[in-house]
C-alpha cells in the first residue's frame, strides 16, 4: 500500500514538474504581457522536434541543446512581441479589445508555427532514446529521464524565482504584472519587459519541449494538448502567479497520477472537470490576486 | 414623420434589386440537384456548413465582443444527435431535435458562464469541447467497448436541400435580428455592458437567448452534415477546427457586416475544397498568415477594405470605422 502511494506520488511529481515549466511559461506571457498565447504549446513542440533534429542529425546531447534552443526561442519570442503583439498593443482601443485581439493572432501564430513543422519535419512520430535507463526510487523503477526532466525543470523554476525576486529586471517585471501602463509611468521601459517576458515564455516553452523530448515521442501536432494543459495549471495557480503555477503545475501533475492509477482514459477528463469547476468557482486560482 | 417615411421608401428600394437577385440565386440553388453536376451538390454542401457555423458565430459573438469557441460543441452535439437518433426517425425531426439539444446546451453553459467576462468565459468554451470530447470517448471505450457509430446514409441531393434551407434560415435570422430592438439591444452590451444594464438591459437574458439562438443553426447543421460522413467518433465530431474556422472566416470577412461574413466563410469554405486534399499544411499555412493579417491589418476585415475603397472612389461623405 505505502509502495503504492510513493509510486502514484513520484509519478505525479515527475508529471507536475513538467506541468510547472509549461505553466511558467505561459504565465509570464498571459500573467504580465496579456497575451494569452494559444500557440504557447507550439514553441514546446518547435523546442522539442529541434532537439530531436540536433540529436539526430548532428549527435548533439539533448541537454546540450538547451544551449541552442533556449536563446533562439528567446529571440523569437521578443521578436515577436516587438513587433506583432506591440502593433496590437497600440491599435487596440482598451485592454479588453488587446486581450482578444492577442489571442486571435496567437491563433493565427498555431496554424502557421504547426504547418511549417508539417512541411519540415513530415507527420512521422520521432523517438529517440537517451538516458533510457531505470533507476530505483523506494522499491519503484523509473526511467532516468524523467528523474533529469523533474531537476532540470525544478532547476529552471527556482533559477527563475531568484531572478524574479533579485534583481531589478525582476523587479520590473513583477511591477509590470500588477499594472503595466503604472509600471511605464514610473520609469519601466514596458516595451521592453514585456516583449522580454514573451521572449522568456517562449524559452521556457523551448526548454519543456527539449525535455518532453526525452520521454515522449514528438510529432507537429503535439502541441496543442500542452497548450492545454498550461491553461489549466495557470488558472489553477492563479492568472499572473508565477509561484502559483509552479504549485499548480505539481498539484495537477499529482492529481493526474492519482487518477490515471485508477482509470488511466479519466485523466484528460479530471484536468478538464477540475478546470471547469474552477473556473466556475474560484475563477482567481489558488493564489490569485 | 414625413422624413421618416421617406427614409424608409429609400430603404425598401435599396432593398430591391439585392433582394431579386438573391431571390433568383436561391431558386437556381434550390433547382441545381436536378441539373446541376453531380459533385457541385456535394462541394455547395460544405460551404452551407460553414456559412451556417460562421453566421451562428457572429450571431453571438458579433455583437456581445465575447469570443466563443463553442461553435465545435454545438456542432458535434447535432452530429450526435444524429448518429443516436438517425435510425429512428423522420431527418427533419432528427434535425429539429439536433437543434433543440444544442440549444439547451447553450441554455446550460450560457446561464453558468456568461458572467465571466472576456478571455474567461473564451477559455470556459475551449475546455468544453475538450470535456465533452474526451468524456464521450472515455464512455464509448469503457462501457460500450467500441469507439465511434455508424450514421444512417441520407443521398447528397437531400442534405444539400436540408444545408441551403438551414443556411437561408440562419442568414436571415441573422439579418433580422440585427435591425430589430433586440439586435440593438445586444449591440449595446458589446458597447458598453455596465451602461446597458443601467438603462434597463437585462444583460444575462439577452446574452443567454442570443447563445442558444445561434446554438440551435448549429446543432441543425451537425445533424444534416453527420449524415455525409456515414461513421463518426468523439474525435471527428468535436474537432477543434469547426471552433477555429468560424472564428477566422468572420474575421476575414468583417464581423460588423453580414455580407462580410458570409463571404468571407463562402471564400475560405471554397479554398478549404480545392486545397486540403492536395495541400493540407499549406493550406492550413495560408489560414494562419491570413488571420494574423486580419488582425493585425483588417480591423473590419474584407467589408471594411471595400466600404473604404467604395466610400473613397465614390466621394462618400463619411466611412464607417
Amino acid at each position: 500500500m505505502f509502495v503504492t502511494i510513493l509510486d502514484v506520488g513520484i509519478a505525479g511529481l515527475l508529471m507536475g514538474g513538467l506541468y510547472a515549466l509549461i505553466a511558467m511559461g505561459l504565465s509570464l506571457q498571459y500573467g504580465v504581457a496579456r497575451v494569452l498565447n494559444i500557440g504557447h504549446g507550439e514553441f514546446i513542440m518547435l523546442g522539442a522536434l529541434a532537439t530531436w533534429s540536433l540529436h539526430t542529425v548532428l549527435g548533439i546531447n539533448p541537454l546540450l541543446s538547451l544551449v541552442i534552443c533556449a536563446p533562439a526561442g528567446f529571440v523569437l519570442g521578443y521578436i515577436l512581441h516587438r513587433t506583432m503583439y506591440k502593433r496590437l498593443m497600440v491599435t487596440s482601443a482598451s485592454p479588453g479589445i488587446f486581450e482578444g485581439n492577442s489571442m486571435l493572432a496567437s491563433f493565427g501564430l498555431l496554424f502557421i508555427i504547426q504547418n511549417l513543422a508539417y512541411l519540415i519535419w513530415g507527420t512521422r512520430y520521432k523517438a529517440y532514446s537517451y538516458l533510457a535507463v531505470p533507476v530505483n526510487l523506494g522499491g519503484a523503477l523509473f526511467p532516468a529521464n524523467s528523474l533529469v526532466t523533474l531537476g532540470f525543470s525544478l532547476l529552471i523554476g527556482i533559477v527563475f524565482y531568484i531572478f524574479l525576486v533579485r534583481t531589478r529586471m525582476g523587479k520590473a517585471i513583477r511591477a509590470a504584472a500588477q499594472d503595466a501602463s503604472t509600471a511605464g509611468l514610473m520609469g519601466v521601459n514596458i516595451n521592453v519587459v514585456l516583449a522580454l517576458c514573451f521572449g522568456l515564455g517562449v524559452a521556457m516553452a523551448a526548454c519543456a519541449g527539449m525535455l518532453i523530448s526525452m520521454n515522449y515521442s514528438v510529432f507537429p501536432s503535439m502541441g496543442m494538448e500542452y497548450t492545454v494543459i498550461a491553461i489549466i495549471v495557470v488558472v489553477l495557480g492563479g492568472l499572473g502567479s508565477i509561484p502559483g503555477s509552479f504549485i499548480g503545475g505539481i498539484l495537477l501533475g499529482v492529481l493526474g497520477s492519482i487518477v490515471t492509477y485508477f482509470d488511466a482514459g479519466l485523466a484528460l477528463v479530471a484536468y478538464y472537470v477540475i478546470f471547469i469547476l474552477l473556473l466556475l468557482l474560484k475563477p482567481t486560482g489558488l493564489m490569485g490576486k | 414623420m414625413i422624413q421618416l417615411s421617406w427614409a424608409s421608401i429609400r430603404a425598401s428600394k435599396s432593398y430591391l434589386i439585392p433582394g431579386i437577385i438573391l431571390l433568383l440565386g436561391l431558386i437556381v440553388l434550390a433547382g441545381l440537384p436536378s441539373f446541376g453536376p453531380k459533385y457541385s451538390v456535394i462541394f455547395l454542401s460544405t460551404i452551407f456548413m460553414y456559412i451556417v457555423l460562421t453566421t451562428g458565430w457572429v450571431m453571438f459573438s458579433g455583437p456581445t465582443r465575447q469570443i466563443s469557441l463553442a461553435t465545435a460543441v454545438f456542432f458535434g452535439i447535432g452530429i450526435y444527435i444524429a448518429a443516436i437518433l438517425g435510425k429512428h426517425m423522420p431527418l427533419l425531426v432528427m434535425v429539429l431535435i439536433g437543434g433543440l439539444a444544442s440549444s439547451v446546451m447553450a441554455l446550460l453553459v450560457g446561464s453558468l458562464t456568461l458572467r465571466l467576462k472576456g478571455v474567461y468565459f473564451t477559455i470556459f468554451t475551449f475546455g468544453l469541447l475538450e470535456l465533452i470530447k474526451n468524456a464521450i470517448n472515455w464512455y464509448e471505450v469503457t462501457f460500450t467497448g467500441t469507439r465511434g457509430r455508424f450514421v444512417v446514409v441520407v443521398d447528397n441531393n437531400t442534405i444539400y436541400l436540408y444545408m441551403l434551407a438551414i443556411t437561408v434560415l440562419t442568414v436571415l435570422t441573422a439579418f433580422l435580428i440585427r435591425r430589430s430592438k433586440y439586435g440593438l439591444a445586444l449591440q449595446s452590451i458589446g458597447e458598453q455592458e455596465e451602461a446597458a444594464a443601467h438603462i434597463g438591459i437585462n444583460v444575462t437574458l439577452m446574452k443567454v437567448s442570443i447563445f442558444a439562438i445561434s446554438a440551435f443553426f448549429m446543432g441543425a447543421a451537425g445533424a444534416v452534415m453527420a449524415t455525409r460522413w456515414t461513421y463518426i467518433d468523439p474525435f471527428m465530431a468535436f474537432n477543434m477546427n469547426y471552433s477555429f474556422t468560424p472564428v477566422l472566416m468572420a474575421i476575414f470577412g468583417g464581423v460588423g457586416q453580414l455580407g462580410g461574413v458570409v463571404s468571407g466563410a463562402i471564400i475560405f469554405a471554397y479554398l478549404e475544397q480545392i486545397l486540403i486534399t492536395k495541400y493540407p499544411f499549406y493550406y492550413m499555412l495560408v489560414f494562419g498568415i491570413v488571420m494574423v493579417v486580419s488582425v493585425l491589418f483588417l480591423p473590419n476585415g474584407l467589408a471594411g477594405v471595400v466600404k473604404n475603397w467604395r466610400a473613397r472612389t465614390t466621394g462618400g461623405r463619411y466611412v464607417r470605422t
